[in-house]
């Protein structure tokens, strides 16, 4: 941090920013993990587990709630005891705070939420910006104050806290989630004995005066009849009349102390302006800039933003606006379909109606900026530019192209301003995993922290968690940076590229501005670099005239026992040829920065990473170019020529990194899309990939069952099916006698989505006798292996399904012959979760509808651009859904209510025509159970042929039952989620659904942590596990969920893990579904966030089985029909001291290295936990079941 | 009353009973315990090479593993501010042993490679270690490695360390050099203050169940002292720095011969776990009785004078003994060859 005479400047993101302020306002903290507001409760969190204090010396308590709503109430009941109480959210979280907003300013109690706005789910789940949830909040009462920038969001922290314990009215501060949450900044950071002088110490002692105390005791919160709830309403309206005033008052003191001015609704531009754009949020900086430029061409023009939006002051904001303005842009970034105008837009024009003096200027409305779209000076230019015709649209869009509604304005993509003439602008595209994005926050850091300029950092992932592509977006310069949208196409001075195939891949230097300096990391000598160079990015570097440097960073990692990670060399290589920095001065400090991180922490990697930087300057080479183009390869993604149109036209383009030019009318209106996408990124990740050897194997199943990526596959087929097949394609006579002679078997990689995890080869059970480090196999090197693979792959995929009817689904060989219908997901490598799911595809695929929380599977499941989620040959696949997060066993229910009710309907249609039909058809239609893979072949081929005899019934009924028919086939109903969904903010609705005794069955994928955010703690997380919200250990048990579903005696309940005993997991899993009630499959599932080392996944999951951390066992409460005890352990007492399991996982052996004391004592009580719990089980599983009233 | 004092590298030591590293000083109560009962010095439980690196590892999955480039979860697992490494709790520890312990302590430094974990070496000085043993476990398993390889790893190791530090160094040797007395002499060389004799190697075994190989704890035996005890003889007259020998000492017999032989100290390790702390106390009355039935008037009167320069029989100790041993074989009672 640099220290100047009345502020330090701080280089940090807007979440930072908002939760530094918040901190040191609030003393109690309640919390709950969404996106993109997460990181602020995990600062809180960590600050206060780091006894930071607040302004009044005591250090918030944070508490991490159930939920949104949760925290809410907690919020409301903390403040009506008379603390400074606060929540950070976002999206369906701030929705589910909505009941206790309206309480909380109903009662005119002072308070802040900070929300890092996002846009609501709709027709589809988005983690991005908008301002859709902060608008459905517009009517609770809460004051909305709006933050544009970084800095702001730290500012109005405070000013709404100060204004809201002066006014009483609480305050919803927000600002642009990711845009301003996840964007790094430079920005001043007030003293806190400043803030201390300008809190009003008089309202902060009020508010405490009005809280719940029984020496002063009174009833708030009462019911109120009509006779007196109205006038009660009217009575708060003083308050909101003179909160804007308040808000301003503060807004100037702060002004002064800080000379960082605000106004509540402030005009940027011309004072002469004929055109004015009227918006909130980080997009009216773009406007600033844009404006600037503007009026620098003679254009009077100007932006009025829009700051504090509730209570709206429609006096001031319409005097903000310059009299001379004739035409009004008002800007929203969010939508209310079917409404007369956004929000925004129409306070702007009952504003302008009530207080404008004269003619009314022409006001339109335009939508920008949906879900973090981006928003251009080029996109503002022609909002101004629609406003100089003489019948602007009064609707518009800008940013997209609306081929359907013609809405959408046209912009001019190379529009640039001069904002950037100062600047330098960086690009860096990195993988996920090689630590790009944490090398350049470093590199803000540097650069903000250690020089007077300014800096700018924001970073843009894809959807995918294993091989996710990075691009960072750095600026730095002598002003202050304010641009809130990416470096446009000709503006990188620097461009990085860290992983070669990329280059394949994308357009890299599209946005590389002419001289710019692009530095690639590839395995090619100097010389040849240029040569191996595709023909577009040559082009780039001719017409450009782009220096080229090239690092073989791989190569220099492993020299200087960096093993794979080149994040520090990259770093370097920036340094050593941007010029942003002297490089002998950028070089001592990238050093400095390694000892900061590092530390004592690790000495060797203190060592390691200087050695690296070192390296670094000595590999780094510049390469000759030629003036001419060279090669014949282009960059770019494309589709097989085959492939669907849909996935030509939308699926393809996104893949491509080009969704952004899709028009409108490409897409679906409701959400709706194909399944088996995934199939179509070829995404090469595996170094090495299994190579299967036939001579060992024995065709159990176990490399199928644990592949989290459906990568690797068997198959039975006749043999002479075969004979076409490429000449490397192996398969051999089938072992077992369940398979005539003539049966071939094949196992069969599918080499380009293959992550090379190596847990198939750690479950293969099979080594050879004479050398037992190989098994029946093996991973090998994929580079060689890809052409034949991909080859064979084709072969195996294009050959028939063996027949089910034939196929014992009880066996592990049998059930992994099923084709899965789910796979290639994006899950990390060696997930813990997939391998469950694709089993259930694979068992039930053909005939199931999920309903799926929120959480890791929906994002590996349904984010775009692709699903792993599949159908088979005969179109039959999982049909698929996410609801929210909080209401999955809801939704699943609602689903399964809905097919019995139109199945019933069916049975009730055919019952009543079955004079008209084949009696003995009607019957065996109404009788099958659909127990077992031959009866739903037969139910399938009686309703076909049942639907044949109907199409020829000239009946109402008759047609009415053909279009109900399929409903009289059984579906499979599975409600997927995590331990977050099940254990906290869902579980109200499991165990709901549990008690309802309906045919649902749901699968916990339990990771014992919110995994998608980030590793939250859950009710899930074990006692002693460091995780987000107990950084100093969870002290608490988890929560025995198959107990409490146990307890309801009808719920089929089984707690399994895969990778310690599969055929226990195979059987809970058919078991449930054929279990005629309601089902809780409880999946034990290592995560990368438990700090293992994936490849080690089974090993953990048996570590977990055998310290009596995940005993295993199913309670079927068919058994109690026949006497028998529900309850089977599957799993012995436990053998292995709790201990050895926590020492092999970081997520507990951490604790030993930060506070010893607890985590012994934490570990011993979970030791005798574990003992007690298996204890337990053993002693209800004992139990004898048939007692005195059963009839022997 | 005869006096139990020893010199053992540079310090003057109040009889020979060192405890070695062991788990029994990880706990400073059972460290004061091994004090009380009479232990002249203490060798720290050992800072393993692995353990530093397997650490390193952890922390690289902190560091790096943990990114995956998501949107949603730049990190997962939150490294705590005050988070104290394994060298951070040895150091910590030394430095607490050292100021509730009277008895000097030597720290202990364990692995097989001289790269960067060797120079922490500094840090244990700092700390206020009065001397270094340098423990070098390694199994010479690579069919291009020579001896020469192997003996030029301990000397690198050994360099590397004198390098870094100022206080006296010890290194714990392996029994299988071909030449144990050439190559001590090479350590003398090199600037060691002492060596050790020997390591004990634990054996691996085969399960049969699993075929899986698995390593197994087996505390020593006396049976072992006899080999440090030759060893010791024949090295202590022909060599100029301390010895200390190390495996398979339980009872008073086998540390008097090995004083006789030479040794400046003892370690004891097995003993202890077995019988506790206070066995250094019996040990100790013991060797008391056997100087004053025997007339000796202190250790040091002792030491080194059956050691092969002094023996009267220096053979003994070579070839003529083996000779000897097997003529001397009688089948037992009842066996026929």
């Amino acid at each position: 941090m640099q220290k100047t005479a009345d502020h330090r400047t701080v280089t940090i993101d807007g979440n930072e920013a908002a939760a530094t302020m918040a901190h040191l306002l609030n003393e109690v903290i309640l919390i709950y993990p969404i996106t993109p507001a997460s990181p602020m409760g995990e600062l809180a969190d960590d600050w206060s587990a780091a006894g930071v204090s607040n302004l009044w010396g005591a250090v918030p308590e944070v508490i991490e709630m159930q939920s949104e709503a949760g925290a809410a109430g907690a919020i409301h009941g903390a403040l009506q005891a008379g603390s400074l109480a606060t929540t950070f959210t976002a999206s369906q979280g701030l929705l589910l705070m909505l009941p206790n907003m309206y309480k909380i300013a109903g009662e005119l109690t002072p308070a802040v939420i900070h929300v890092a706005a996002r846009s609501v789910a709709t027709h589809a789940l988005s983690i991005f910006g908008d301002h859709s949830d902060v608008m459905a909040a517009r009517a609770t009462g809460f004051a909305m104050l709006c933050s544009n920038s970084v800095q702001e969001a730290l500012d109005f922290a405070f000013i709404a806290q100060a204004a809201s314990l002066k006014g009483r009215i609480p305050v919803l501060h927000f600002f642009d989630g990711f845009r301003t949450s996840h964007e790094i900044n430079k920005i001043s950071l007030p003293d806190k004995s400043m803030i201390a002088d300008l809190l009003d110490e008089q309202a902060v002692s009020a508010h405490r005066k009005r809280a719940l105390s029984p020496l002063q005791p009174v009833i708030r919160g009462t019911s109120q009849n009509p006779d007196v709830f109205f006038q009660s309403r009217e009575a708060i309206n003083p308050f909101y009349q003179a909160f804007p005033g308040l808000v301003q008052d503060t807004m100037d003191r702060f002004g002064e102390a800080t000379g960082r001015h605000y106004k509540l609704y402030e005009y940027h531009g011309d004072p002469q302006a004929q055109r004015v754009v009227v918006m909130m949020g980080s997009g009216a900086e773009t406007a600033v800039e844009t404006v600037d430029y503007l009026c620098r061409q003679g254009e009077a023009t100007g932006v009025l933003k829009v700051r504090l939006f509730r209570p709206l002051d429609a006096g001031l904001l319409t005097a903000a606006l310059p009299s001379t303005v004739q035409a009004i842009a008002v800007l929203d970034r969010s939508k209310e379909p079917g409404a007369g105008g956004e929000p925004l837009y129409k306070d702007v024009v009952t504003a302008l109606v009530q207080h404008w003096s004269g003619d009314l200027p022409k006001v339109c409305g335009g939508i920008y900026g949906l879900s973090s779209k981006e928003f251009t000076p080029g996109m503002l230019k022609a909002v101004f530019d629609e406003l100089k015709l003489e019948q602007p649209q009064r609707y518009f869009s800008v940013g997209i192209v609306d081929d359907i509604n013609h809405t959408s304005l046209d912009w001019d993509p190379d529009f640039r301003t001069d904002a950037h003439a100062q600047a330098f602008q960086a690009l860096f595209y990195g993988l996920g995993s090689d630590g790009t994005v944490g090398a350049n926050k470093n590199s803000i850091k540097i650069i903000g922290e250690n020089t007077e300029l300014n800096a700018q950092g924001y970073f843009v992932y894809d959807s995918k968690k294993s091989g996710a592509v990075t691009i960072s977006h750095l600026r730095f310069g002598p002003d202050p940076i304010h641009a809130a949208y990416l470096i446009e196409e000709g503006q990188a001075n620097f461009v990085g590229c860290h992983q070669p195939v990329f280059l394949e891949r994308y357009e890299i230097l599209d946005k590389a501005a002419i001289g710019a300096t692009f530095v690639l990391n590839t395995s090619e000598p100097p010389e040849q670099a240029w040569q191996a160079l595709p023909a577009n990015i040559q082009q780039h570097i001719i017409d450009k005239d782009i220096r080229f440097y090239v690092i073989d960073a791989y190569q220099v990692a492993q020299d200087s026992g960096m093993g794979k990670r080149i994040n520090t060399i990259m770093q370097t290589c920036f340094f050593a040829i941007s010029g942003v920095l002297p490089q002998a001065e950028a070089i001592a400090a990238i050093k400095d920065a390694v000892h900061k991180t590092y530390g004592r922490k690790s000495r060797k990697m203190v060592s390691l990473n200087i050695k690296a930087i070192d390296e670094t300057l000595a590999n780094l080479h510049e390469v000759a170019t030629s003036k001419q183009v060279s090669s014949s390869d282009q960059a770019g993604v494309t589709m097989p020529a085959d492939a669907p149109d849909f996935i030509q036209r939308v699926t393809g383009r996104i893949i491509a990194g080009h969704g952004d030019l899709i028009p409108v009318s490409a897409l679906p209106v409701d959400g709706t899309y194909p399944l088996g996408t995934a199939a179509y990124e070829k995404r090469n990740l595996a170094l090495e990939i299994p190579v299967w050897e036939t001579d060992l194997c024995t065709h159990c199943g176990k490399c199928v069952f644990v592949c989290p990526h459906s990568a690797i596959r068997s198959k039975a087929f006749d043999q002479e099916i075969v004979e076409q097949a490429p000449e490397t394609f192996k398969h051999v006579q089938i072992k077992g006698k369940d398979y005539p002679q003539g049966v071939h078997i094949s196992y069969q990689v599918a080499p380009e989505d293959c992550t090379g995890c190596n847990l198939c080869v750690d479950i293969c059970p099979i080594r050879d006798k004479s050398n037992v480090s190989r098994k029946a196999i093996n991973m090998a090197p994929q580079p060689p292996l890809r052409e034949q693979e991909a080859a064979n792959w084709s072969f195996f995929e294009a050959l028939p399904e063996y027949d089910h009817a034939e196929i014992k689904r009880n066996t592990m060989k049998g059930s992994m012959l099923m084709e899965p219908h789910f796979e290639f997901s994006g899950a990390c490598v060696g997930c813990g979760e997939t391998p469950y799911i694709r089993t259930i595809s694979q068992l039930f695929g053909d005939r199931m509808i999920v309903a799926n929380a929120t959480g890791c599977s929906s994002i590996y499941g349904g984010n775009l651009p692709t699903t792993p989620w599949r159908t088979n040959a005969e179109g039959r696949g999982p049909a698929w859904n996410n609801s929210l997060f909080e209401d999955n066993a809801e939704f699943g229910l609602g689903i399964r209510v809905a097919c019995d009710q139109r199945k019933q309907a069916a049975r009730n249609l055919l019952e009543k025509i079955s004079g008209h039909l084949d009696s003995k058809l009607v019957q065996d239609i109404l009788q099958c159970a659909e127990v077992d893979e031959a009866e739903i072949h037969e139910q399938r081929e009686r309703v076909a042929q049942l639907q044949q005899v109907l199409a020829t019934l000239d009946s109402e009924d008759a047609r009415a039952l053909l279009e109900l028919s399929d409903n009289l086939l059984r579906n499979s109903v599975w409600i997927v989620g995590g331990d977050g969904w099940a254990y906290d903010i869902g579980f109200g609705g499991v165990d709901h659904v549990l008690a309802s005794g309906r045919d649902v069955n749901i699968l916990v994928l339990d990771t014992e942590v919110y995994s998608n955010t980030g590793g939250q703690t859950s009710k899930a997380t074990p006692r002693g596990a460091v995780a987000k919200f107990s950084a100093g250990g969870k002290s608490t048990a988890k929560k025995d969920l198959a107990r409490i579903a146990m307890d309801y005696e009808s719920v089929y309940v089984a707690h399994v893990a895969y990778g310690a005993k599969d055929t226990q997991t195979l059987n809970a899993l058919l078991e449930a579904e054929s279990y005629p009630g309601t089902s809780l499959v409880i999946a034990y599932s290592p995560c990368i966030a438990h700090g293992v080392d994936m490849s080690f996944n089974h090993r953990q999951q048996k570590m977990a089985v055998d310290s009596g951390h995940w005993p295993l066992f199913r309670y079927d409460p068919r058994r109690a029909e026949s006497g028998l005890n529900p309850l089977r352990m599957d799993s012995k007492p436990p053998s292995l001291p709790y201990r050895e399991f926590v020492e092999s996982e970081t997520r507990f052996n951490m604790l030993w290295h930060s506070a010893p004391e607890t985590a012994e004592k934490l570990l011993q009580q979970s030791q005798q936990e574990v003992q007690q719990r298996y204890l337990r089980y053993q002693q209800l599983a004992a139990l004898d079941w048939a007692g005195p009233d059963v009839d022997e | 009353m005869q006096t139990l004092q020893t010199q053992y590298l540079g310090m003057t030591l109040k009889n020979p009973l060192v405890p070695s590293a062991s788990p029994l000083s990880r706990d400073l109560d059972s460290a004061r315990h091994l004090e009380d009962a009479g232990a002249s010095a203490l060798v720290m439980h050992s800072l393993f090479e692995e353990e530093l690196i397997a650490e390193e590892k952890k922390l690289e999955r902190f560091f790096y593993h943990q990114d995956l480039g998501h949107h949603e979860s730049s990190s997962f697992l939150p490294l705590p501010d005050n988070y104290r490494s394994g060298l951070d709790t040895y150091l910590e520890h030394l430095q607490q042993l050292k100021s509730h312990l009277q008895v000097p302590v030597i720290g202990s430094l364990n692995g097989i490679t001289d790269a960067g974990w060797i120079e922490y070496a500094k840090e244990l000085q700092d700390a206020g270690a009065d001397a270094l043993e340098l423990n070098v476990y390694y199994i010479a398993a690579n069919i291009l490695e020579s001896a020469e390889d192997v003996e030029q790893r301990y000397i690198n190791m050994l360099r590397k360390l004198l390098d870094v530090v100022s206080i006296p160094v010890t290194v714990k040797l392996s029994p299988q050099f071909s030449s144990p007395v050439h190559f001590a002499h090479q350590l003398q060389q090199t600037g060691v203050a002492g060596i050790a004799l020997f390591n004990r190697f634990y054996q691996c075994d085969i399960n049969l169940e699993t075929l899986a190989v698995e390593p197994q704890l087996q505390l020593s035996s006396p049976y072992e002292a006899l080999l440090r005890v030759r060893w010791t003889a024949i090295m202590r007259g022909q060599l100029d720095i301390d010895i200390a020998v190390t495996g398979g000492f339980h009872n008073t017999p086998d540390i008097i011969k090995a004083l006789l032989a030479g040794a400046n100290v003892v370690h004891l390790c097995s003993a202890l776990l077995q019988q506790g702390s206070q066995r250094i106390s019996t040990l100790l009355d013991e060797m008391r009785q056997w100087l004053e039935d025997n007339e000796y008037d202190s250790v040091q009167q002792m030491q080194g004078s059956l050691s092969q320069t002094n023996a009267a029989d220096p053979g003994a100790f070579e070839r003529s003994n083996y000779r000897h041993v097997l003529q001397s074989w009688t089948p037992p009672p009842g066996v026929r060859y």
